[in-house]
């Protein structure tokens, strides 16, 4: 069977459910994946704000709620962190934007394999059902963190949240890699072999660029979480011991009395190793963290370009930058595990890894800063967005180089300072590639404009409050205060940083309500905006060539054929100040 | 906009940028799977190596008669399948289907052959006291390893016994094209490539001494 037969093996749709619910249009599972990721990011975002106001009034009872034990708090960072990494950073810049438009920025009528990719989207979504189910077992959700550190994910009896709630838990993330391993598979060969004519590997779009290198992380991460989630899942039911050694006591209790069966357990455990899951779990861990921060690198990249008017700074470098940092990324996850008693030897080679990503990140961050540099900058919200995105990635990244220092982290590890780093680069950064992705596209995706005057107020809401709540984070760190415990304000010598706290606190509070004028923005103009033109930002990818919002086939029965790189914006003699990747060619292309 | 203005229903060759592995896309996202696939049996494989390394108790339980003589056996079965999946690949691109699905079966038929002496000899552990959380000779992991590594490689062919009829069958009414048999094909081979390393990891490495 030759390619071409596969792809349109599907006319459009008519019933609602084979339209909207097991759709085969990657533009419908596109937006699907972006809706989950919506729910997903308001689900975790509400945990981030009950954890909040607990770690300053630990006494509170919230509304509907109750009052939040310390178990309770290890529940919410649990699922916040699972919640967002997963659904929400893993989900919305690839599932949702790389679903819909990679295929359209490359010049395919759909994603090589749809009905793969219907059933990655549905892969996803059981496993966030099964990841919020939870929250309803009895016991409650796991406390183990979003690493899921054996032995306590390991052990049923180590947590009110440890039974059922844990199970669900790792059934849900190996759910989840089932489904991320599938779109892996459909983004590699649509990248590969659905390209336009003229739309050589060289003139995709650097959006295409991450949305591929993303799918290799995750075709080589996400395995190595299912063997580990296949193991966990053992040691919990079947009795094994991969992660659980001999001699483990609770509150003073031997559980695992050697040759015995001891306490609740219906097992002797022995022999295993808490060290083998943090080896199983951080290589993909770290991996995970680059697929979570790479489209958002590709939508800046195009935003930067496009609302400068100019073409990107150093296209290749950019391309060969971001291979560099997706094949570093699998040579570095040792840092996460430098207290780990692991040889200093091993910690310095791991801690040399870590800071030769500083590299090609840094080559990234000055050809960005080289693309606005003597622009016609027009700062509407994706540009504010995507400059707010290079903003933070240079912030939280340069505290990445402090933490890669094994003598550092005796100090810093477990404190503050680390979540400070990866909620303002991996966290933050991130959200604020898809926030720009969302304002750049909606017009594409929806059809209409969204509202600018709310959406520059929406951003300088996220900047400001994201910066105000992270950035004394550092100083947290700095002075010693642990991150993961419930309950410290009794504590004599974090007294000091109370006040800290409470403005984190106030500062989240006020970045979270202004979160609502994303929210109220975006369906407000997906019904009442204006109607968007078919390029209303004037960019010259294919996107911008088809009509608003695309056909079912993308192009309406044409193949565009590709003459020009992706950037060409401001070419000498154009007559536009920018030339769309279909007009005849100019200059030397890429 | 310099739109070529041809009216398709798809692609047409020619419409498109080559793929850079010239291959069909159905192979080449065989060989990604391969790949991923690759990748979690090498966790499996390096955890092994991890808690085996760890533990001074590890046992050697394996005498070369019945255990080594039977593994011996399965891995010439399932070397013989590759073989005979390969004629069934070269009859299927010359075209000659009967023949092309008659060698598929007989590598199911191995498969299965396969697959049962497999069962055959787990009952056998079992019947020795073999759990996956104990076992009458040392650490308690050795049993964890062995039926998680050599369960989740019969998982794998026994999904690949069950495709490769499907494959066939559809391959006979005309539905799938040789290329097909040929996927297909790859993945078997991968299946038995996995057991080159099952065999002396995890068998070979604890013969009795």
């Amino acid at each position: 069977m030759s390619t071409p037969e596969i792809i349109h093996a599907h006319a459009a749709p008519q019933g609602f459910i084979r339209k909207y619910v097991f759709s085969l249009d990657h533009k419908v599972i596109g937006i699907q994946y972006y809706f989950l990721a919506l729910v997903a990011v308001f689900v975790g975002m509400f945990l981030s704000l009950l954890m909040r106001i607990h770690l300053v009034w630990p006494t509170a009872s919230i509304p509907l709620f109750g009052d939040i034990k310390p178990e309770t708090y290890l529940t919410l960072l649990t699922m916040h962190g699972t919640i967002m990494v997963f659904f929400v950073l893993t989900t919305a810049p690839q599932g949702g934007f790389g679903n819909y438009f990679l295929p359209i920025q490359i010049g395919a009528p759909d994603m090589a394999f749809p009905v793969l990719n219907m059933l990655s989207f549905w892969t996803t979504a059981v496993a966030f059902v099964v990841m919020l189910a939870a929250f309803f077992v009895e016991g409650g959700a796991p406390l183990h963190g979003w690493t899921g550190y054996a032995p306590l994910s390991a052990i049923p009896s180590s947590g009110p949240g440890e039974q059922l709630g844990a199970d669900l838990w790792i059934l849900s993330i190996a759910i989840f890699c089932l489904g991320s391993l599938m779109g892996a598979l459909n983004f590699i060969t649509t990248v590969l072999d659905m390209r336009a004519k003229g739309m050589t590997m060289m003139r995709m779009p650097l959006t295409c660029w991450s949305w591929f290198i993303t799918a290799i992380l995750a075709l080589l991460a996400f395995g190595v979480l299912l063997a580990g989630g296949i193991l966990l899942l053992m040691d919990r039911n079947l009795g094994t011991s991969f992660f659980v050694p001999a001699g483990l006591s609770l509150t003073g209790k031997m559980i695992f009395p050697a040759g015995g069966f001891g306490g609740d357990a219906h097992f002797s455990h022995a022999g295993g190793s808490p060290l083998l899951w943090q080896h199983l779990f951080w290589f993909f861990g770290h991996p995970e963290v680059y697929i979570a921060i790479l489209p958002g690198m590709g939508v800046a990249s195009q935003l930067l370009s496009t609302f400068s008017r100019k073409p990107i700074y150093g296209y290749k470098a950019m391309v060969y930058a971001m291979l560099s940092i997706g094949f570093l990324g699998f040579m570095v996850w040792g840092h996460h595990m430098f207290m780990s008693g692991m040889s200093p030897y091993t910690a310095f080679a791991f801690s040399i890894m870590t800071m030769a990503i500083g590299v090609p990140s840094a080559i990234k961050t000055f050809n960005w800063l080289g693309t606005i540099y003597k622009g016609r900058i027009r700062f509407q919200s994706p540009m504010l967005f995507a400059i707010g995105f290079v903003s933070l990635f240079v912030s939280g990244g340069l505290s990445g180089p402090f933490l890669a220092q094994p003598v550092l982290d005796i100090q810093l590890h477990d404190t503050y300072f680390v979540p400070a780093h990866f909620h303002l680069i991996m966290g933050v950064a991130a959200i604020f590639g898809i926030f720009a992705g969302t304002y750049y596209w909606f017009p594409k995706m929806f059809g209409r404009m969204m509202n600018e005057t709310l959406a520059q107020w929406h951003f300088w809401f996220s900047l400001i409050g994201a910066y105000a709540i992270f950035m004394p984070m550092h100083y947290l760190g700095m002075a010693g205060h642990p991150r993961r415990y419930s309950q410290l304000t009794e504590l004599q010598y974090l007294a000091p940083l109370l006040p800290l706290q409470k403005f984190i606190t106030y500062a989240a509070v006020a970045t979270i309500a202004g979160q609502f004028l994303f929210l109220f923005n975006f369906f407000w103009s997906m019904f009442k905006g204006p109607k968007a033109s078919d390029n209303p930002w004037e960019s010259t990818t294919l996107e911008w060539t088809t009509s608003t919002p695309p056909p079912h086939d993308n192009f309406g029965g044409k193949v565009p054929v590709v003459n020009n790189g992706p950037y060409e914006y401001s070419v000498p003699g154009a007559a536009r100040d920018f030339v769309m990747q279909t007009d005849p060619p100019v200059g030397s292309g890429h | 906009m310099s739109e070529a203005s041809v009216a398709v229903g798809g692609h047409a060759a020619g419409m498109m940028e080559a793929s850079p592995f010239a291959i069909p896309s159905k192979k080449l996202v065989m060989w990604l799977f391969i790949i991923s696939d690759a990748v979690t049996f090498g966790a499996m494989l390096f955890a092994y190596g991890y808690v085996r390394n760890a533990s001074p108790d590890w046992p050697h339980p394996f005498q070369f008669s019945p255990s080594i003589v039977n593994v011996m056996l399965m891995t010439f079965i399932l070397v013989t399948s590759s073989l005979t999946m390969l004629i069934a690949v070269n009859h299927a691109k010359t075209g000659n289907k009967s023949m092309a699905m008659r060698w598929t079966y007989i590598t199911v038929a191995l498969g299965l052959v396969f697959a049962a002496l497999h069962i055959r000899e787990w009952m056998g552990m079992i019947g020795q006291g073999v759990r996956p959380f104990q076992n009458p000779w040392g650490a308690s992991l050795f049993g964890a390893t062995f039926f998680s590594i050599t369960g989740l490689h019969l998982l794998h062919v026994v999904g690949g016994v069950i495709a490769l009829t499907v494959v066939a069958m559809r391959y006979g009414r005309g539905r799938y094209t040789g290329d097909d048999i040929e996927i297909w094909g790859l993945y078997w081979h991968f299946v038995d490539l996995v057991w080159m390393f099952v065999v002396p990891l995890v068998y070979l490495l604890n013969v009795a001494r």
